[in-house]
């Protein structure tokens, strides 16, 4: 693998072995030096043209208990606010040395397009609405791990609420889901929906009531409030009353079922009641199965390939 | 002169000399024969066999037929001249077999005013390579609030106004337009976009933008705008021409207006026949167009409606745009792709034209749609302007990025081979383009 640009690149081979790898990672992360020489010498530089303070740590994190050398570079404070061009720029850092890129922009196909400017690896940390291969891998793993189904999502049945046409991880996450064998609804208003459901493998809902008695994973979404200003909504309250984790649909929410989210929330909109007192939340384990899941990726694109190198440093 | 040089020797058309064109297939009036074309000072003075001449153009095996007309070329002088000039773009026109173009008004500043107007065409013509005919602004400054001075412009030579780029929104102003127009002679040309429901759109809104994730273009934004001209034509009776016509809802539509005997006229581009919203998979903004491609299913309906004669003519929608606004990300980077020098090759490609449709739709019916069918698009006949392109429908060919002519290469067909050429152009009895290469 060269490049991480889209979920719809990886089959269900490739998506297990790097849910396999992330075991691996998951077991570094635990030791009292979670850390391991195994990309020494390599450069991962992240570029974030759109700010994303936790995914940019996620990635970065990821890649120094890798042992890698990380560059940052973020849009706010740089060069691109004095007009220069995204070519520009990463022909200037790929100039300077770099294994690989981690790709944020606002508009969907920068990574893509990024691939034709460097010979280093690229993987796209989030683009428009389009893809966030990582978040999806982190997903699955969480779902998989959580459920002990091995790497098979055969019977279970998730349920994603919310802006699921604006939302990248919708469309990632419904990817590598689906090619694993689970089940995906799409819960919103069809405002919010992209325009072809079963394009994505997925089916759809209007009614969050409906599903949420019989779902394995309620996977809420981001819901930004400006849509509303795009006639996409009415008010929110409606929206809400419809839509959102309330407290008397928790009660319906099987205890054995996963609360998800891929973050930020929006407390007193999608999520009215509070997360940390769920069981079934797996909020904070997303999280932190998000640096074992780019640990995986970054080592499976620039690392000698043998896991070998991750026992290294196990002793201290 | 040397001899050293391996261009084709450039034919001197000094003043007197007889030029003939000699061993072609003459297509006019709907017919084809085997006939030599004789011209001095810019006039056909002799159509018959074995003539001769001092400067001899060879036509063997190829068509001969009045020059091209493009109903919709954007040459962006003035206002972008880093993309375009007017003898850039009027350079491309001549290889592109075109005599004459009709430059769209979205300039900097527009063509909404008589001053604008005579600046693009006195540049197109020291130019010299073909006639440029400036469109004028359906609204000022292309705004779409307050009417262009019609009348004015219309003195001043123009006959098409378009606010071409946008669609004129408001349903009011529309009408008054059409009703002010309809006693000066000219016609105003919509592109059809409603743009509350293209607001931020990239691309066709099918599956492609769906797995792409980039807002879609509805066909129905160009649909509703289209339904809703023709019914104001129908109640104005002023005529009206339409843009660029990409889906089949538009084919039909116009199809039924013209049933209805309503004096509509429609034009198509080569590559909303030719390419569709796959192109797009690999966010390469060379594919980004307004409207923007669209599916296999339009194709066929539009391919359909140029074989029926429901749409008129074949307009290129040539639009330069710079390497590096290219670049930009498919949601920012500009609309357009050229057209000039790549559109009977490709239209021939995907179509299989015949020698007649080639003339009635890149010259006859353009000609008049643009108001010039005195000047343009005459008969290969004595006495007549010698506006002239000779070209053929089999030789086959690569089109490269690196051969365009334009200030810009934002063509989406490097590297397709296609058949079909243009071999010689003649503008006002000048040769300005040679076996394909342009004369000056």
């Amino acid at each position: 693998m060269k490049h991480l640009l889209s979920a719809r690149d990886l089959d269900r081979e490739s998506i297990g072995s790097l849910l396999n790898l992330t075991d691996h990672m998951v077991e570094i992360n635990k030791r009292p030096v979670p850390k391991v020489p195994a990309l020494r010498g390599k450069t991962v530089a992240s570029v974030f043209f759109e700010d994303s303070t936790r995914t940019r740590l996620s990635f970065e994190t990821a890649a120094k208990r890798l042992s890698a050398d990380v560059m940052t570079f973020s849009a706010s404070s740089s060069s691109v606010n004095k007009g220069e061009s995204i070519r520009d720029t990463v022909e200037t850092l790929s100039a300077m040395g770099v294994d690989a890129f981690i790709v944020r922009h606002k508009s969907s196909g920068v990574p893509l397009a990024v691939t034709n400017w460097t010979s280093a690896s690229v993987v796209n940390a989030g683009d428009g609405w389009h893809q966030h291969p990582t978040q999806a891998l982190l997903d699955a793993y969480t779902i998989t791990r959580e459920k002990s189904t091995g790497n098979d999502l055969a019977g279970i049945r998730v349920a994603i609420v919310g802006d699921v046409k604006h939302s990248r991880v919708a469309r990632s996450t419904t990817q590598v889901l689906t090619a694993l064998g689970a089940t995906v609804t799409f819960v919103a208003p069809t405002t919010l929906l992209p325009h072809d459901v079963s394009a994505q493998g997925a089916m759809a809902s209007s009614s969050l009531d409906d599903v949420i008695d019989n779902c394995d994973v309620l996977y809420m979404l981001r819901m930004q409030k400006e849509r509303m200003d795009h006639a996409l909504i009415p008010p929110i309250g409606e929206y809400c009353e419809r839509f959102a984790l309330t407290s008397q649909r928790v009660q319906r929410l099987r205890s054995d079922a996963l609360l998800m989210h891929p973050g930020p929330m929006n407390r007193g909109v999608e999520m009215q009641v509070d997360p940390s007192e769920l069981a079934q939340s797996r909020i904070l384990t997303q999280v932190t199965n998000g640096i074992a899941v780019r640990m995986a990726v970054l080592f499976s694109l620039l690392g000698s390939g043998s896991t070998s190198s991750l026992s290294q440093g196990n002793e201290s | 002169m040397t001899s050293h040089s391996s261009r084709a020797p450039i034919a001197q058309t000094s003043p007197g000399s007889r030029i003939v064109i000699s061993g072609g297939t003459v297509v006019s009036g709907g017919t084809e024969s085997r006939v030599d074309v004789a011209v001095v000072d810019g006039v056909i003075v002799e159509v018959g066999t074995s003539l001769s001449g001092d400067i001899s153009l060879d036509a063997t095996d190829s068509y001969v037929s009045s020059g091209f007309v493009d109903l919709h070329t954007h040459l962006r002088e003035p206002g972008r001249e880093e993309a375009e000039t007017i003898e850039t773009g009027s350079r491309a026109a001549a290889l592109g077999g075109y005599t004459a173009v009709v430059a769209m008004p979205n300039t900097d500043p527009a063509q909404d005013s008589v001053a604008v107007v005579e600046f693009v065409r006195n540049a197109g013509k020291r130019a010299g390579l073909c006639d440029v005919f400036p469109s004028g602004c359906i609204t000022v400054g292309r705004h779409g609030e307050q009417l262009a001075p019609y009348a004015q412009l219309s003195r001043a030579g123009v006959h098409l106004f378009t606010d071409d780029g946008n669609g004129v929104q408001d349903p009011l102003l529309m009408r008054r337009a059409l009703e002010y127009s309809r006693d000066l002679n000219i016609v105003l040309a919509q592109h059809c976009e409603v743009s509350r429901l293209t607001e931020g759109a990239v691309m066709h809104e099918g599956e492609c933008c769906t797995h792409m994730g980039v807002p879609g273009w509805p066909a129905l934004a160009e649909e509703l705008m289209l339904y809703r001209d023709i019914e104001l034509v129908r109640v104005t009776g002023a005529p009206m021409h339409f843009l660029h016509l990409s889906t089949a809802g538009s084919v039909e539509l116009v199809r039924s207006a013209k049933r209805d005997g309503l004096p509509v006229t429609a034009e198509v581009t080569p590559h909303h026949l030719s390419l569709t919203d796959e192109h797009l998979t690999g966010f390469d903004p060379l594919f980004k167009v307004n409207p923007p491609l669209r599916t296999r299913e339009d194709i066929d309906a539009l391919i359909e409606g140029v074989r029926d004669g429901t749409i008129d003519a074949v307009a290129t929608d040539h639009a330069p745009h710079t390497d590096h606004t290219k670049q930009m990300p498919l949601d920012q980077a500009p609309p357009g792709m050229l057209g000039l020098q790549t559109a009977l090759a490709v239209t021939n490609t995907v179509i299989g034209l015949s020698p007649t449709q080639v003339v009635d739709l890149f010259s006859v019916n353009p000609a008049r749609i643009a108001g010039i069918a005195d000047q343009h698009a005459r008969p290969i006949a004595v006495g007549e302007p010698a506006h002239i392109a000779v070209w053929d429908l089999a030789t086959t060919t690569e089109i490269s990025r690196n051969d365009m002519v334009s200030k810009s290469r934002n063509t989406p067909y490097h590297g397709m081979t296609v058949r079909g050429r243009v071999r010689h152009t003649m503008f006002g009895g000048e040769i300005v383009v040679q076996e394909g290469k342009a004369q000056k």
